[in-house]
């Protein structure tokens, strides 16, 4: 029987990366900084290309659309959540409440995806990991919240 | 999503990752880390509940006050209790002389049109093939399902890129999901939707037919492992090639 218990199962095993340092940047407080989204889910605008199955490239999101699409591979994956809400994944609405009560400083105008499905995880964490945080660093973000699939 | 935080924190930006495989989370150790009792697909827990996503926001972004590495679980699980299954009335046989997966599909097209527009399509068709596409991948999985070689079964797409048969059937199954959103009503119960299409509908069942069809006929896994979720019988194959998320 399909379910999320046997999901998780299959894939509490896999052999997961350990970074024997840590890297920690202090932030700015929180109702001063710009917070982005950063998720694994594989989500992309219509338009946009679809993620291929491993590959390591990210989408940029418009924070300013709503039509996100879930282009995330695996059908061992309940996406019927997201389809009904969004914010169950990616919290935008979530974060311009937080923003406009001032808990928050300001929402970023764009945010990352990428697939969680990968292979050989050395891409991420050498170049393209990278070139995203280069991306949202650029352009004034502070803090990443990041979701997974 | 750990190791991106690793490679985010290394480039300026302070992370708050939200985890929801313990086991992934604890090994990589993201800076802040919150490990979230959350099913999968869900990482802001319940779909339709602006006060909850608030609650595990505020917990998230309290990890920032931290001057050191931190890891936290937040309080509220919401779990998948394995058996719900979501309550949609399915639409009466229409044309018997038809498969009833066929018939079955197109009889929810409005259903899915008012999800669509109620919705957007965030998951339904557009991977491979539209939604006026959907009636014509039924019938080729339901004539699979019945011997026809998956190859010659008229699958749309097909030739194509390796993959093809897994992005039309998650296409199906995305059409079916957004009409079981208009038919039931509610916020959906996790993976309540999912158990529906595949042991309720016939369209399911086809592709669970499908799936054992084209594994057992020596397709490249990467043709049939993806076209219904995995079970213990893949474990053999599933352990030579990548599952689902990595930590990326």
């Amino acid at each position: 029987m399909a379910g999320d218990k046997e999901a998780k199962a299959r894939w509490a095993d896999i052999e997961a990366p350990v970074f024997n340092e840590t890297a920690f940047t202090a932030p700015p407080p929180l109702n001063e900084a710009t917070v982005a989204v950063v998720t694994t889910a594989a989500l992309h605008h219509r338009d946009q290309e679809s993620f291929l199955p491993f590959s390591a490239d990210y989408q940029v999101l418009d924070g300013s659309r709503r039509d996100y699409v879930m282009g995330h591979w695996s059908p061992s994956i309940d996406m019927t959540g997201f389809a009904y809400d969004m914010n169950t994944v990616l919290p935008l609405d979530r974060l311009d409440e937080l923003a406009a009560d001032g808990t928050v400083g300001a929402v970023s105008s764009h945010h990352l995806a990428y697939h969680g499905v990968q292979q050989d995880l050395s891409a991420l964490r050498l170049d393209s990991g990278p070139a995203g945080a280069k991306r949202l660093k650029d352009s004034g973000v502070d803090v990443v919240l990041l979701t997974p699939i | 999503m750990s190791t991106l935080a690793h490679v985010f924190e290394a480039g300026g930006i302070a992370t708050v990752t939200i985890g929801l495989v313990r086991e992934q989370i604890v090994s990589t150790a993201p800076p802040r880390g919150l490990w979230c009792d959350f099913p999968l697909g869900q990482s802001l827990g319940r779909p339709g509940d602006a006060a909850f996503q608030h609650r595990v926001l505020e917990h998230a972004f309290s990890l920032l006050k931290a001057e050191a590495p931190v890891f936290e679980e937040f309080a509220e699980p919401v779990r998948d209790d394995g058996t719900t299954v979501m309550s949609c009335t399915l639409p009466p046989r229409y044309d018997p002389d038809v498969h009833p997966a066929v018939d079955e599909a197109r009889g929810l097209r409005p259903a899915y049109d008012r999800a669509l527009e109620r919705f957007g399509n965030r998951i339904g068709p557009g991977r491979a093939i539209d939604a006026d596409t959907v009636v014509t991948a039924v019938e080729a999985f339901a004539r699979v399902a019945e011997g026809t070689p998956w190859e010659e079964a008229g699958i749309p797409g097909v030739p194509g890129e390796p993959g093809i048969v897994s992005r039309v059937s998650l296409d199906v199954r995305g059409y079916y999901e957004m009409a079981a959103l208009a038919l039931s009503d509610h916020a959906p119960e996790s993976w309540a939707g999912v158990r529906w299409f595949l042991n309720e509908t016939e369209t399911g069942k086809v592709l669970r037919e499908v799936r054992a069809k084209m594994r057992d006929s020596g397709a490249e896994w990467i043709d049939w492992f993806f076209v219904t979720p995995a079970d213990a019988s893949d474990d053999e194959v599933a352990d030579e090639h990548p599952r689902g998320p990595t930590e990326a």
